[in-house]
């Protein structure tokens, strides 16, 4: 069972929930997808034990054969190519790859060559001695300079995919719990982290502001239809719209997460929140079994 | 020598940014000639800065007057010949006199984008 976690905005708390949450399903595979500040790994501490690039693909451009007639201009949609004094000028961080320019050149002088973006990193947490590591780490990492997330996203998705079928058997892959530490916001890259999970986690801070962004990321899971619920971050006194938004379209509140300043020491420390406490380790084995469970139902 | 503006509804003001601005003025200084032609960048997805360079270009200009001007367009200009100066005020024709009067300092930094950001 694939799990995502999201939040409207950073700092909200999706990497404490989600590091923490992969933790307490001990036999589990954690994605980072917030690819351009992976964090968990500050938690987890993964044993990296292979790095594999990311690439995607951007034209290339023979001047020699290039006649200058503009049909690559005309056909990009994302305004990637200029042509000035007959001479093609490329874009790269604008190209999406589709490789519609090299189909309609008329003379053959556009190909595709990769450029690498990111890697993924796989890891494992343990000593390394046991015979099966539970927790697999896989972390997303969008190079500096690259503007893109989503190609990282898409490889960091496919790899902790491959990962939980590699150890285990079909049906074991099934039950297993992956757990994606989505990006902030609710732009592409968080679309695509979302769309392949059978549930969604939307951790939210009772504030006017957290209420806001819930209600933007909200939209996500309902879109794709995929089952989700809401995880109050920082809880104290209730935040009222919040309450009844969730009461009236039916949205499940699992669990409230107290604000405790001893949390954030916790936090700062990079220690996990299971760990350390156990009122917190109770709390979120009850949150899982609450997915897990209602997800099957 | 063609001089373009990006230009308001009207054509009289000098718009805040280039790639998305709704008109270009284009001014031809030997015949007097003013014309104003919609940006066909105005509402792309992405890549306007680019698109509106290169439709710029296209026009003939010789010189830009902007308040801004992104790297990539600038990318574009530079390989055209296209020089790019400040705009000082709202008024396209005040630009115009400015610059012909030699008043108008050469744009040097160029914004990385703002990607959807007013």
């Amino acid at each position: 069972m694939k799990i995502s976690v999201v939040s409207g905005k950073g700092g909200t708390g999706k990497t404490f929930v989600a590091v923490n949450l992969a933790v307490t399903a001990q036999d589990a595979v954690y994605m980072d997808c917030d690819v351009e500040e992976p964090n968990g790994r500050l938690f987890l501490k993964p044993n990296v034990t292979r790095e594999l690039p990311v690439h995607i693909l951007v034209p290339h451009i023979d001047s020699v054969r290039c006649t200058g007639c503009r049909k690559c201009v005309s056909f990009c949609r994302f305004n990637a190519l200029a042509m000035v004094k007959g001479k093609p000028i490329l874009f790269p961080e604008i190209c999406h790859s589709c490789g519609g320019c090299s189909l309609v050149c008329p003379v053959g002088a556009i190909s595709e060559r990769p450029l690498q973006v990111g890697a993924v990193q796989l890891g494992y947490v343990g000593s390394g001695k046991e015979t099966r590591p539970s927790l697999r780490i896989v972390t997303g990492v969008l190079s500096i300079g690259k503007v893109s997330a989503v190609p990282v996203v898409k490889a960091t998705l496919d790899a902790g995919a491959a990962l939980s079928y590699d150890d285990a058997q079909a049906d074991v892959a099934s039950q297993m719990v992956s757990v994606i530490d989505c990006p902030p916001g609710s732009g592409c890259s968080v679309l695509e982290s979302v769309a392949g999970s059978d549930f969604c986690l939307m951790v939210v801070e009772p504030t006017a502001f957290g209420f806001h962004n819930f209600r933007m990321i909200e939209q996500i899971p309902k879109q794709l239809g995929i089952p989700c619920a809401v995880v109050i971050n920082k809880d104290g006194e209730p935040y009222a719209p919040l309450e009844a938004y969730c009461a009236e379209h039916s949205v499940p509140i699992l669990a409230r997460i107290p604000y405790r300043e001893d949390l954030t020491v916790i936090l700062s420390e990079g220690t996990l929140a299971v760990k350390a406490d156990r009122e917190l380790a109770r709390l979120f084995e009850q949150l899982l079994r609450a997915i897990v469970d209602g997800g099957e139902a | 020598m063609t001089i373009a503006i990006p230009v308001d509804e009207g054509g009289k003001t000098v718009y805040v940014s280039f790639g998305r601005a709704p008109y270009f003025l284009f001014h031809d200084d030997g015949t007097g000639n003013t014309r104003v032609l919609a940006n066909p960048a105005a509402d792309a997805p992405g890549g306007a800065g680019v698109k509106a360079a290169q439709f710029v270009a296209d026009a003939g200009a010789d010189s830009l007057i902007t308040f801004r001007c992104g790297q990539n367009a600038a990318q574009v200009f530079s390989a055209s010949n296209v020089a790019i100066y400040r705009a000082e005020g709202a008024s396209a024709e005040e630009n115009l006199k400015a610059l012909e009067a030699g008043r108008l300092p050469v744009l040097a930094t160029f914004h990385t984008g703002f990607h959807g950001a007013v």
